[in-house]
């Protein structure tokens, strides 16, 4: 039995990994076309850095995913404390209403924005870009940060505030810095859901100004070369330094702590 | 050291009342027990009390201020919570320094300050470690240590103990008594636990559905319970219910049961209380001494726990009686014998329905 979980474990890891290494390493192979034998060459990424349209794709992206970040997880934790701590009219309404957009099919979202921001005169581009990735990563931040939220007992607050804090130092003296690593894992989905992003980007993204998975998208329509592979190779490896950094941060004094 | 001073607190949460008309005084240096069932309104009358729940109407006095507008941070009141709310990303010592930071003792000043409330509490040493370390009663220490560091004026426990196991929470009764008195807080203590709040105080009061029922001694309100609510919470009781007759009350069977002080007009029906470790075990028949209150039952079941026994009788008329003996001459009456129960008048109590 443990054989077969062991397997099945590996089965798993293979099909998730395997394809990444594989396209890790042909970034770094000669041929254009894949082809094996493997030569070892950096010319991909030398290539890269000449292709000017793929870099400032990459650029945008990283841009907008750290705006994205920013905005979205200080609003949506913003919203969480007041769905956690407040009681105010309409609180269920707005409880029920902030989860669903996480289901809503992202092209329907991205049709309904592009109409809307056409409709309004917001039109496409970066701002256009920024307004729905900020509004598509607030529902994330919320269902983190609020789960964050349920491990911290309200009475800690009401224990400080007998001890002579105001209610915001409560807030920044005992309840920010046990919700740290639930912002910090809010900020890190935030800019994951905006980096990922390929269908409103490509609604709302306009020929001066695209990000990469729109790019990418393009540029494969013209023919795959292992470009690609290396923007990709460095991109992954930027988001997995991010993930360790949140490892690290999340661990002393982290969610485990439940009194 | 001051005292603590509600008067006419009311409070409804919708349509529901959770205070009615609350007034009552906390005089200074005394340890009052909040004592009541869930639901009662305690935990409300301390959260009132505290700050953290505006009365409706009504006012709270602390040291003869008026605070009842005053937030609960500006109130400098101490207080333990159920489930102690140590601050879990700081150490003992952080925890404790927390309200001296607040109040602007900062350094060395503060770590002194610390450091002595941790030798009050019994915990010299503790304070570079994280609560998750230390047991629950340490933590109940450390939370007590950390409301007392400040010097509030008023010390507020909310049921601090009731997280404990059974003999962790009597140690901590002994410490919590031991401080009490060396600090001469005015202590306000909700409970639910009817033998705590009769060791610890010096004033138990009984809440029932958002109002005082009665307040005063633990051995007084223990001994004079006013209504049957209050019998019946603290401790058992048996009741006997009756019409006024010839400066007693007739029971349906025909005996006359004289009591304690002054009953009502005659004919009116009075319910009596009597305490069942109050009553002793006759032979049927016997007449006891003189003027001492009688009635025949007979014993249903008998629940041997060693040093004590536990008798639940049934009179003729059906009332269920409960009585608790010593087990003195290692002599356990069957069920089913028919004995005379003898009791003083002096045991029993007219109460309020």
């Amino acid at each position: 039995m443990i054989g077969l979980a062991r397997f099945y474990l590996a089965a798993i890891l293979v099909f998730l990994y395997l394809p990444i290494v594989v396209m890790m390493a042909m970034g770094f192979n000669e041929s254009s076309l894949y082809e094996l034998p493997f030569h070892f060459s950096t010319k991909w990424y030398v290539a890269l850095a000449g292709n000017d349209q793929l870099i400032s794709a990459g650029i945008n992206s990283i841009v907008i995913a750290v705006i994205t970040a920013v905005v979205s997880t200080i609003l949506g934790t913003m919203a969480s404390v007041a769905l956690a701590r407040r009681t105010f009219k309409g609180k269920t309404l707005l409880q029920l209403m902030l989860l669903p957009p996480i289901a809503i099919p992202w092209l329907i979202t991205g049709t309904a924005m592009l109409v809307f921001f056409f409709w309004t005169g917001i039109g496409r581009g970066m701002h256009a870009l920024l307004i729905g990735h900020v509004a598509l990563a607030i529902p994330y931040v919320v269902l983190v940060v609020g789960t964050g939220f349920q491990t911290i007992r309200a009475d800690l607050e009401e224990a400080a505030m007998s001890l002579g804090s105001t209610p915001i130092h409560a807030f920044f003296s005992v309840t920010l810095p046990l919700l740290a690593p639930s912002i910090l894992g809010a900020a890190l989905f935030a800019f994951a859901v905006s980096l990922d992003q390929f269908v409103i980007s490509y609604f709302l993204a306009t020929p001066g100004f695209t990000t990469l998975p729109v790019q990418i998208y393009s540029a494969i329509r013209k023919g795959f070369t292992p470009e690609i592979n290396a923007i990709s190779t460095i991109l992954l490896i930027g988001s997995m330094a991010a993930i360790l950094v949140f490892a690290i941060f999340a661990r002393p004094g982290g969610v485990s702590d439940k009194r | 050291m001051t005292n603590v001073e509600v008067s006419s607190v009311a409070k409804t949460y919708g349509r529901t009342p959770v205070l009615a008309d609350i007034s009552t005084d906390f005089t200074e240096g005394s340890f009052t027990s909040l004592l009541g069932p869930s639901g009662s309104g305690k935990t409300t009358l301390l959260r009132i009390i505290a700050g953290f729940i505006t009365p409706d109407s009504g006012k709270v006095a602390i040291g003869g201020q008026d605070v009842t507008e005053t937030p609960v941070w500006a109130r400098n009141i101490g207080m333990v919570f159920q489930s102690y709310a140590l601050f879990p990303h700081m150490t003992v010592a952080e925890n404790v320094a927390f309200g001296l930071a607040r109040r602007g003792i900062r350094g060395a000043e503060a770590r002194q300050q610390v450091d002595r409330a941790l030798e009050m509490v019994r915990l010299p040493g503790f304070g570079d470690r994280k609560p998750k370390q230390l047991s629950g009663g340490q933590q109940q220490r450390v939370a007590l240590a950390r409301a007392m560091v400040i010097k509030p004026s008023v010390l507020l426990l909310d049921e601090p103990l009731s997280a404990l196991d059974r003999r962790l929470r009597q140690e901590m009764q002994v410490e919590l008594l031991r401080i009490q008195r060396e600090t001469g807080l005015t202590t306000i203590f909700v409970t639910h636990d009817q033998e705590e709040a009769l060791t610890l105080s010096d004033k138990v009061a009984i809440l029932d559905r958002g109002r005082i029922v009665q307040i005063g001694a633990p051995a007084e309100v223990y001994e004079r319970p006013k209504t049957r609510f209050a019998a019946q919470f603290l401790g058992d009781s048996n009741f006997l219910n009756g019409t006024i007759a010839n400066g007693g009350v007739r029971l349906a069977d025909g005996t006359l049961v004289r009591c304690h002080g002054p009953l009502s007009s005659t004919g009116n029906s009075a319910t009596l209380a009597v305490r069942p470790e109050k009553m002793s075990i006759l032979p049927a028949g016997t007449s006891p001494e003189a003027g001492l209150n009688a009635l025949a039952a007979r014993i249903e079941t008998v629940i041997y726990a060693g040093p004590a026994l536990t008798y639940v009788l049934v009179t003729p008329d059906g009332t269920s009686l409960k009585l608790f003996a010593q087990n003195r001459d290692g002599t356990v009456l069957a069920s089913g014998t028919d004995v005379t129960l003898a009791w003083s008048p002096d045991h029993t109590i007219a109460v309020e329905d």
